[in-house]
């Protein structure tokens, strides 16, 4: 039986998360067919037929997916999934909408944000904000996921040759309309697929030292900006910057937190960076357990003497 | 209109999770239980609606041992009106936690139904979704904002570029994110008021729902340790660790 991924995009652009999914699905064994549910998104499924492993891509252009409305897209996805034995989706906010309608449609289980393929049934996923790792296994006649796309390699952009079969079943569920949107803009590269993230806390004090203290080391670094939750809530900075279990959860080469004190939540969002730098004036702040180096000292002087010296 | 909230036992938040020796699960004993955070945030929207008028009554269910019913008078003394508990010493999955959540939500004739996104023990970010779908009505998940206008709901969503607003008729499924509101604290007086509201107990043979699951944790074990880090003295002696040790930069 084939598996069947769902992309994630945003009508003109295959997003990475997608990348990262295709290769966990690979490891489940049997073809990989990539969903493309969109309007106008016909550029995006020839970028997905180019995405290596990936032997067929499905796409249905239809307003009703414009903005990928969970009760609409859960009816497209119940109706392809007789034909596939796997049905994997990113841990994105949209997989996580509307995964789960998905699965209650078909009256099956489903697995949240997996971490590791150990065969076609069974995975690995964290529990408990990260701080233990169940290892589940399904009997379902459907293995329906969601992927920790931090946990998986991206499959390559390009090489694929896949062909796009274009369909035309687009559903309305009529449950829902779109009212509006309001999206942060910001040149710097995606918080959840840089390869440096320079995380602000508490410490900060105010947005202003955001844009004073973090963002010139984060442009120096080419680093995404992460957040607490704590600054988040202080309003220091919008909440999609957040780090942690209720917020984004990052793995990036070098993870730079400075004035965070490293509560579970946050951990769970970062604890997976391959090298993690702490800058705090509190030696006994929680993120020393996790720092792979810890420079106790004042981030208002920490800051601007990293960023002049790199 | 009737408002019916899920909530939810879980280890209380602060605690350090300790995986048992025998890789079988969690160890609970002897650890602090309480409401899931996000669970007292659905429950926090619910007596808001409640103060604002839209809501007359409050519903609070939760599915899990008898001890849950420490949770729902929580949530009484929050200021729900009454509770159902539906006893159950199985775990419950998501799938069967939403069968009986639409089995309470159709006998009720409850028009709001508020869950938290998420329970912080299994993480799994399931339940309203599924509910939703059980029930065929729209869902507002991660909802950083609820507006009830007549017979329907905007829901503000906290997704991953920004925000986006959905309108979804009524009965729906809305889930709560963590910026929603600033759930109040339980007053004395509430607490002792709290013990004399009504509390329903049933079971999941009420609801015809099996609590059996196709899914099993075979085992629990705990995540990788970190190896211990440096402290290093100086903003130079950083740069040269990150350079030649760790080679990251």
């Amino acid at each position: 039986m084939a598996i069947l991924v769902y992309a994630e995009h945003d009508n003109a652009e295959l997003k990475k998360a997608t990348l990262n999914t295709v290769t966990a699905a690979t490891q489940m064994g049997g073809d990989v067919h990539v969903l493309v549910a969109g309007s106008g998104c016909k550029p995006v499924a020839e970028q997905a037929a180019k995405v290596a492993g990936v032997s067929k891509v499905i796409c249905v252009d239809s307003p009703a997916y414009e903005y990928q409305l969970a009760e609409n897209v859960s009816l497209l996805v119940k109706d392809l999934a007789g034909d596939y034995s796997h049905i994997v989706a990113p841990a994105t906010t949209n997989g996580k909408n509307f995964m789960p309608r998905v699965a209650a449609l078909l009256d099956v289980s489903m697995i949240t944000d997996i971490m590791q393929v150990i065969d076609a049934n069974t995975f690995e996923r964290p529990i408990y904000a990260g701080n233990a790792l169940a290892t589940v296994k399904t009997s379902e006649d459907k293995v329906l996921v969601t992927v920790r796309t931090t946990a998986f390699d991206a499959a390559a952009a390009e090489g694929g040759s896949a062909e796009i079969q274009e369909l035309d079943n687009a559903q309305d569920a009529g449950k829902s309309s779109f009212v509006g949107e309001e999206l942060a803009k910001s040149d710097r590269p995606e918080l959840t697929s840089a390869e440096i993230v320079v995380s602000g806390g508490r410490a900060l004090a105010n947005g202003e030292n955001f844009t004073k203290y973090i963002e010139p080391l984060a442009d120096k670094l080419g680093a995404a900006i992460g957040a607490s939750r704590a600054a988040v809530d202080a309003g220091y900075v919008p909440n999609d910057m957040q780090v942690g279990q209720t917020g984004k959860i990052v793995a990036p080469s070098l993870y730079i937190a400075a004035g965070i004190s490293g509560a579970i939540q946050h951990l769970a969002g970062m604890k997976d960076s391959k090298v993690i730098v702490a800058i705090n004036n509190d030696p006994e702040a929680p993120i020393a357990t996790v720092a792979d180096y810890f420079l106790e000292a004042d981030l208002f002087d920490a800051l601007p003497e990293l960023t002049s010296k790199l | 209109m009737k408002a019916l909230v899920a909530v939810k036992r879980v280890i209380d938040y602060n605690v350090k999770v300790r995986v048992k020796a025998d890789n079988s699960g969690v160890d609970l004993s002897n650890t602090k239980m309480s409401i899931n955070p996000f669970c007292e945030i659905a429950v926090e929207e619910a007596v808001r609606l409640k103060e604002a008028g839209v809501v007359d009554e409050i519903i609070v269910a939760s599915i899990g041992p008898k001890e849950a019913q420490e949770q729902i008078r929580a949530a009484l003394a929050l200021g729900a009106d009454r509770g159902i508990l539906v006893q159950t010493d199985d775990k419950a999955y998501p799938l069967q936690v939403a069968k009986i959540l639409k089995g309470i939500a159709e006998q009720e004739g409850t028009d709001i139904i508020l869950l938290g996104k998420q329970a912080i023990d299994d993480d799994n970010n399931q339940t309203g979704q599924m509910l939703a779908a059980l029930m065929g009505i729209g869902q507002g998940t991660f909802a950083s904002e609820v507006k009830v206008e007549g017979d329907k709901v905007n829901v503000t969503r906290e997704i991953d570029g920004g925000l986006q607003t959905v309108a979804l008729p009524l009965p729906a499924v809305i889930t709560t994110d963590l910026r929603l509101n600033e759930p109040r604290y339980a007053k004395l007086p509430n607490i002792m008021k709290a013990k004399k509201k009504p509390l329903d107990e049933k079971t999941p043979a009420d609801f015809g729902v099996d609590m059996a699951s196709k899914q099993e944790i075979v085992k629990v074990t705990p995540p990788a340790e970190r190896s211990a880090g440096v402290k290093v003295g100086s903003v130079d002696e950083l740069i040269d660790k990150l350079k030649n040790e760790a080679k990251v930069l």
